[in-house]
């Protein structure tokens, strides 16, 4: 298989191939999906550690004194409240409050913000962003320049540490800092998308083949061994973490997916406000919910789920889950059938099978 | 890599021909492109079906690939194995691996696959 080729290279492509990994186009990049195997990988971040390239995602600064105000306005949750050194997590709503992409907010200086999008968004993001506050603000696509490095998993910070100079032991979660990694200056944040410890290395892109390669030689010692797409997934659904285009778009809202912690509804107005204060009082009609499969076989995406013989909802993504060695999933379903335990049938290729609702998330990092 | 005395079906399955009996697999190249398999459905013995039918479902973590049988004819046993430890299906496909016993009902379905060399030069086009 391969890959086409007009699709963008992150500055490792090359490194994937000789560790052999299997590349894929995924949203307009060549990616690597598995190196060793998803389940051996997924492991290895649960476990151990895990590095990934996550180069394809988009980078979007926002600068300029009335960005504070800008993004306040742009964004759902309450920018005012982040300090310099200090990320969340966020989205770009539309005015009926569905999302046109997730993102982190990252807050480099007062007057100075890095967005940080889904790769498949970046240039609808990017537009959107200008659109509405270039006005005010200098609004730059830095994609190009930023490689993005994450290193996941129980052993990140042993391994990180001796090869930057960023005290680890300050940075809280969702906290950063720029410092160097293996003399190269860039940005350390305490994020991810797996659900372990771990930290995400904002590079320069000539930095991110030297840096790559210094983990992994440094890392071996403690089981890190590089990981792809396909275990991001993976890992990520364990999480219970949404994945646009998947368990978010632009017809679903941040009440509807489990995401209303990022909705605060006083921090003055946002575009996508109004519409989400109505459905607060309403109430949504349906919601995002973890489902497990009872019988043998995996529901994935577009999936019908039925409830009491009806088809009541979607599944939105599926997988197997080497930690609970199960296949599971997640599916909107209406609020009133969505309770944890409820039985539910799954349409996989013409076929029923028995499944559960199930708590989100399902996997929960020991602390 | 690929058995001298099998023969091989566009579609990655292996036949190994043994007396009135086929013994059916999924390719190295098939296990390798699906990765680590956690599902396998396989049809029940007794069973007919004609060449080319598809007979069951090989689930990996990522995807989900069909499984058709090369030659028409009757099931006369499953790799129960198989169905309780998949992942012998990445391990070993060529062997341990099989997955269906049919009686052909056809010479013309063998005449129809691909030997060992012409298989490894099919793949070459698929990679």
């Amino acid at each position: 298989m391969t890959a086409e080729p007009t699709l963008e290279r992150t500055p490792l492509a090359d490194l994937h191939r000789e560790a052999g990994a299997r590349m894929v186009p995924f949203a307009g990049w060549e990616m690597p999906v598995q190196y060793r195997g998803v389940i051996d990988e997924h492991r290895a971040v649960r476990e151990r550690a895990g590095l990934f390239d996550v180069s394809h995602m988009g980078e979007i600064r926002v600068r300029g004194p009335r960005a504070e105000a800008a993004l306040q306005r742009l964004t759902p949750n309450d920018v005012a409240k982040l300090t310099p050194g200090r990320a969340h997590y966020s989205g770009l709503l539309t005015e009926r409050g569905t999302y046109v992409d997730d993102l982190l907010v990252y807050r480099l200086a007062s007057d100075d913000f890095l967005l940080v999008v889904n790769a498949a968004n970046r240039s609808g993001d990017l537009a959107w962003v200008q659109d509405r506050i270039g006005g005010e603000v200098e609004v730059v696509d830095e994609s190009d320049r930023w490689a993005l490095l994450a290193l996941q998993g129980p052993r990140a910070a042993e391994i990180l540490a001796p090869l930057t100079d960023v005290d680890l032991g300050s940075l809280r979660y969702y906290g950063f800092a720029r410092g160097a990694v293996d003399g190269l200056s860039g940005i350390v944040s305490r994020t991810g998308y797996t659900g372990e410890d771990g930290f995400e290395l904002y590079l320069p892109s000539e930095a991110a083949a030297p840096v790559w390669r210094r983990l992994l030689e440094t890392g071996a010692d403690h089981g890190l061994e590089p990981a792809g797409l396909g275990a991001r997934d993976t890992l990520r659904l364990e999480a219970g973490m949404a994945l646009y285009g998947h368990e978010i778009d632009d017809t679903t809202t941040p009440w509807e997916a489990g995401l209303g912690w990022v909705v605060k509804l006083d921090s003055g107005d946002f575009v996508g406000r109004e519409a989400l204060a109505r459905q607060k009082e309403k109430g949504p009609e349906r919601k995002l919910v973890g489902f497990e499969v009872v019988g043998r076989g995996i529901a994935r995406d577009g999936h019908g789920v039925l409830v009491g013989g009806e088809e009541a909802g979607r599944v939105t993504s599926g997988t197997w889950s080497p930690t609970l060695e199960k296949a599971l999933g997640m599916a909107y379903l209406p609020v009133a059938t969505s309770e944890t335990g409820r039985e539910i049938e799954l349409e996989v290729r013409g076929r029923r099978l028995p499944g559960v609702v199930a708590d989100l998330p399902f996997y929960r990092r020991p602390r | 890599m690929y058995p001298e005395e099998y023969l091989y079906s566009r579609e990655h399955e292996w036949v190994k021909v043994d007396g009135e009996i086929a013994v059916v697999g999924i390719t190295e190249f098939a296990q390798t492109e699906l990765g680590e398999v956690v599902f396998v459905e396989l049809p029940d013995v007794g069973q007919l079906f004609d060449a080319n039918d598809e007979v069951g479902t090989i689930e990996s973590v990522k995807a989900v690939a069909e499984f058709y049988t090369p030659v028409a004819g009757e099931i006369v046993e499953i790799n129960e194995i198989i169905v309780e430890s998949p992942e012998m299906l990445n391990d070993d496909p060529h062997q341990d691996g099989w997955l269906i016993r049919v009686r052909y009902s056809s010479e013309s379905d063998l005449a129809e696959l691909m030997d060992a060399a012409a298989y490894e030069k099919f793949i070459e086009g698929e990679e």
